[in-house]
Formats: C-alpha cells, sequence, structure tokens
C-alpha cells in the first residue's frame, strides 16, 4: 500500500487464461495485471473457476491457452511454465506463498510449529539454529501465538491457531506475492476477525501483493484494493473493491451483492 | 479565477436494477461544474436528488455512465471516470479526501489507528500521524478513553466523529464531505465548521452535502442545486 512498493511494472500479470476438463471449463479467458502491494480479491460461487485460477496463477496446472508472466526478483519477467526446475522452486519456497483453506494442507502436522515456520528458512540456506529458532519465535508474535509454544506440533493447536501458523510460515521468507484459498473459511465468526485483521496489517505492513479467493464478499472488502467476480469460469465484473461492491453493474454481481446477509 | 482543481463536464449516471426487470433509476445527468482552490462548493437540493451519488462519483465509488471527472494531480490531471484502478487508488491516498456518512467499521483497529492509517498512507511519518490523529480527536472533543477501542461499540455521533478525523487528517487538495455534521450537537458542529475554514484557508477545494443550513451558510462558497441536472425518467 505504501508508494514506494507500487512500481510501474505488473508483478503478475494472467493472459487469456483458459482451462478445459476435457469438455468441461473450469476457467475462460480470464485475464489482469497484478501490482506490487496491490491485494486483488477473487470472487464467485462454489464452481464458478475461483480455484482453477488460483491453480492457474500459481502454476499448479497447465492451462489449456493463455499464460501466465511473473517478474522475478532481477526485474525479468518470465512465463512461469518456461522456468526451470530450480526457478520454479525459488518461487514456491520463498517468492511465493500459499495460504490453503485448511491449514493442515499447508503444515506439516507431524513436525513443531518452530520446525514448520524454520523449515521455509533452511530452505532459503539458513543454517544457524538460533538465528532460526529467534525468526521462528518473532514471527510466531507477530501471528499472536504465544512463543511458549514453539515445540508444540499444529495437531495441538486450534483452527484459528493452525491458519496463523500457516500464515506465519508462509510469510517468512519476506515473498512478494501470496495466494490465498478461502484463507478464513471454516472459522468462527471471532477467529475470522482476529485473522482477517493480522493478515490486513500483514499485507499493508510488508507490501505484500496477494490474490484471494473467498466467497466471502465482506473478506473482500476488508482485505482487496480490487475485485474480480468469477461466474461460469468467466471474469465477468473488475474493478476497485468498493466500487464494484457498492455499484454492481452485472445482474450476477447485483445478485451476489443483495444476498448478503446484513447482521 | 484560479484554474480549477476539479472539473466535472457532463457527468450523467443511472442504476440498472437488474434484480427488478432491467428498471432503470436515473439520477443526475449533464452535471458540468468547476472547484477552485479554497472554495466549498455546497450540493443542495432535497434528499435523492443525486447529491451523495455526485460525491461518490468524483471518489471514484461510484461509476459514471458518461461524461468525465478532471481531478488535478500535481502535475497531471487524472480523469476519475475514465482512470484504471490503481490510478483511483493513488488519488485516494494522496489528493482526494472524503468523509463518508458513516465509518465503516473495521474489527480490532482502534479509533486512534482508524485515523492516523489516512495520514501514512498520504505519506506522513507514524509519528506525525499520531500527533495530527491526537489533535484531531481532542479538537472533535473524542474522549481520550476511547482512542484505544475499535469504534464498533461507539455512539452514532462519536463514530462519525472519527471518521471526520480521518477524512480531515491529510493535506489532500480536494476533499469531498458527506453530510458530516447530520449526527453532531453544536459543539461539535462549531468544530467541524472550525476545520472546513482551516481547509479553506490552506487552499483545499471541498465539496460538501450539509443538511444543516446554518452549518451551509457558514462555509459555502457557493450552492449548486443538483435538482437541475435531474435525470430525466426516460
Amino acid at each position: 500500500m505504501n508508494e514506494t512498493t507500487m512500481t510501474d511494472t505488473p508483478l503478475l500479470t494472467a493472459e487469456s487464461l483458459t482451462k478445459y476438463y476435457g469438455a468441461r471449463i473450469g476457467c475462460r479467458e480470464v485475464g489482469f495485471e497484478l501490482y506490487p502491494g496491490e491485494v486483488l480479491a477473487v470472487v464467485g460461487e462454489s464452481g464458478s473457476g475461483k480455484s482453477t485460477l488460483l491453480k492457474l496463477l500459481s502454476g499448479q496446472l497447465e492451462p489449456s491457452d493463455g499464460r501466465v508472466l511473473y517478474r522475478m526478483r532481477d526485474g525479468v519477467t518470465r512465463d512461469i511454465l518456461t522456468l526451470s526446475e530450480a526457478e520454479r522452486r525459488f518461487l514456491f519456497r520463498t517468492d511465493w506463498g500459499f495460504v490453503h483453506q485448511h491449514a493442515e494442507q499447508g503444515l506439516r502436522m507431524g513436525v513443531s510449529a518452530g520446525a514448520n515456520v524454520g523449515e521455509r528458512l533452511m530452505a532459503v540456506g539458513w543454517r544457524h539454529y538460533g538465528k532460526i529458532r529467534e525468526e521462528a519465535e518473532s514471527w510466531l508474535e507477530r501471528v499472536e501465538i504465544d512463543p511458549d509454544r514453539i515445540d508444540d506440533r499444529p495437531t495441538a493447536y486450534s483452527g484459528g491457531m493452525r491458519q496463523r501458523l500457516q500464515i506465519a510460515r508462509n510469510l517468512v521468507t519476506a515473498p512478494r506475492l501470496v495466494f490465498m484459498d478461502e484463507p478464513t473459511g471454516g472459522l468462527d465468526v471471532s477467529v475470522q476477525a482476529r485473522l482477517l485483521d493480522l493478515m490486513r496489517g500483514l499485507v499493508a505492513d510488508l507490501g505484500l501483493a496477494a490474490v484471494v479467493v473467498t466467497h466471502d464478499l465482506a473478506v473482500a472488502r476488508l482485505l482487496s484494493h480490487r475485485i474480480l467476480v468469477m461466474k461460469d469460469g468467466r471474469a465477468i465484473e473488475t474493478g476497485l473493491t468498493d466500487q464494484v461492491l457498492d455499484d454492481p453493474r452485472e445482474p450476477y454481481t447485483q445478485l451476489l451483492v443483495s444476498s448478503i446477509l446484513q447482521p | 479565477m484560479t484554474a480549477p482543481l476539479l472539473s466535472l463536464d457532463s457527468l450523467a449516471k443511472s442504476f440498472t436494477m437488474h434484480l427488478q426487470g432491467g428498471l432503470v433509476i436515473p439520477v443526475v445527468s449533464g452535471i458540468s461544474l468547476d472547484v477552485a482552490p479554497g472554495e466549498c462548493v455546497v450540493l443542495g437540493g432535497p434528499s435523492g436528488a443525486g447529491k451523495s451519488s455526485i460525491l461518490k462519483m468524483i471518489y471514484g465509488n461510484y461509476r459514471a455512465d458518461a461524461g468525465a471527472i478532471r481531478v488535478v494531480d500535481g502535475p497531471e490531471t487524472v480523469d476519475v471516470a475514465a482512470a484504471a484502478p490503481r490510478r483511483v487508488m493513488a488519488l485516494r491516498r494522496t489528493t482526494i479526501g472524503y468523509v463518508s456518512q458513516f465509518l465503516r467499521v473495521i474489527p480490532r483497529v482502534p479509533a486512534l489507528a482508524v485515523v492516523a492509517e489516512a495520514a501514512t498512507a498520504f505519506g506522513l511519518s507514524r509519528d506525525e500521524a499520531e500527533a495530527r490523529a491526537r489533535r484531531l480527536l481532542t479538537l472533535l472533543n473524542v474522549p481520550e478513553r476511547l482512542w484505544s477501542l475499535p469504534p464498533a461499540t461507539f455512539s452514532g455521533g462519536e463514530q462519525q466523529r472519527v471518521n471526520i478525523a480521518r477524512g480531515f487528517i491529510a493535506d489532500h487538495p480536494l476533499l469531498l464531505l458527506d453530510e458530516p455534521t447530520a449526527s453532531l450537537d453544536a459543539r461539535n458542529r462549531a468544530a467541524v465548521v472550525g476545520l472546513i475554514e482551516t481547509k479553506k484557508a490552506a487552499g483545499t477545494a471541498i465539496v460538501g452535502i450539509f443538511h444543516d443550513d446554518d452549518v451551509r451558510e457558514r462555509v459555502a462558497t457557493r450552492i449548486v442545486d443538483v435538482t437541475r441536472f435531474a435525470a430525466s425518467a426516460a
């Protein structure tokens, strides 16, 4: 969100991304640009193609057509499908984060919380045990986990704590781009609020770019600058988050916005 | 006459309600209006005339159907109606301030941080932002014991004063005020009038909506009746 993190070259560019599952369409001609420090929310109902899009963007699925461009740390923009194995590893371990809806998918449940955070540091060459532990402790504090719990396994954590641990694990290597798949899904409302506020603060402080998939428009409003509404695999409406939510144009977006229950 | 900071050119807006069979609700059309630095232009007209919609279009919160919204941003002039989302985001940080009718409460964020955030986004240091936030909250009579609390539990008037502090804290060259004095008592109305006078004197261009005749008379450089821009139901 800082002026300094906003540059004039996109960090991530999706060009006409299309994915067929046999005859079925997962995602159709989706394109956008994401700049450093920008948070894009991808909203829509189940089956709208949100998760397919996220997998295409993060190189976990190969598109049937179109491509994904990413500006590497050396400033060179590359097609992510043409990266070498070493470069892909660098992206996944360091420059990108991926926050899964189910923390169990993003954590190693059999090792301690400290090891979960430290592992990403070791992957980028940290070797000094004391320093790794110190950094892990500081990150646990940042995500509001008592450092006394550093040696506990995530199996002993509550759902909200696991999700915060997953975030710490992802952010410890100072990634520039984080993908989030329904990050607050399945959590109690009070736990959601804490997590959202935490993510909002971290994203702003670190100047992260993020793509957040959510079906929850309140999450989109709180976290994102821009929004992309998906239906039947297509991006049907896009714009500033408050603009799309307060002045929706498309019939489907109007339906989504008008369907929110006001407490 | 100083060159305008904001220039609306043949601006038009209607809402198409797809869930109501495509019903089109015309709001305004053919709005042309210039606002110079140091001016406070008050939008007048009855409720439903489209005053808030005009402010929301200038802020980029509502989309315009036709016309241009030109805002001078340093050496550049940006048309909000046509600008890319990230350009509008940058304008909101540095150039356009907006006090909405209601504060959008964020869970867990204390009042002081809600206010200071608008100043750090503008580019002020954390210390300066916090010092300004304290000064404004004091001036607007928000009790200090509330500053560290999230405004969710505040009264309507307290929330509105936090919102006003947030809108006034930065030095945006353009300030949009949507009924900032609506839920305030006389003492706080006077405080807001004082803030507006200070901004005007500093050369801020202001577009505002005020239901209170007394406040309107005191702050307005001129009053523009928006019913003359009423869109006809075609």
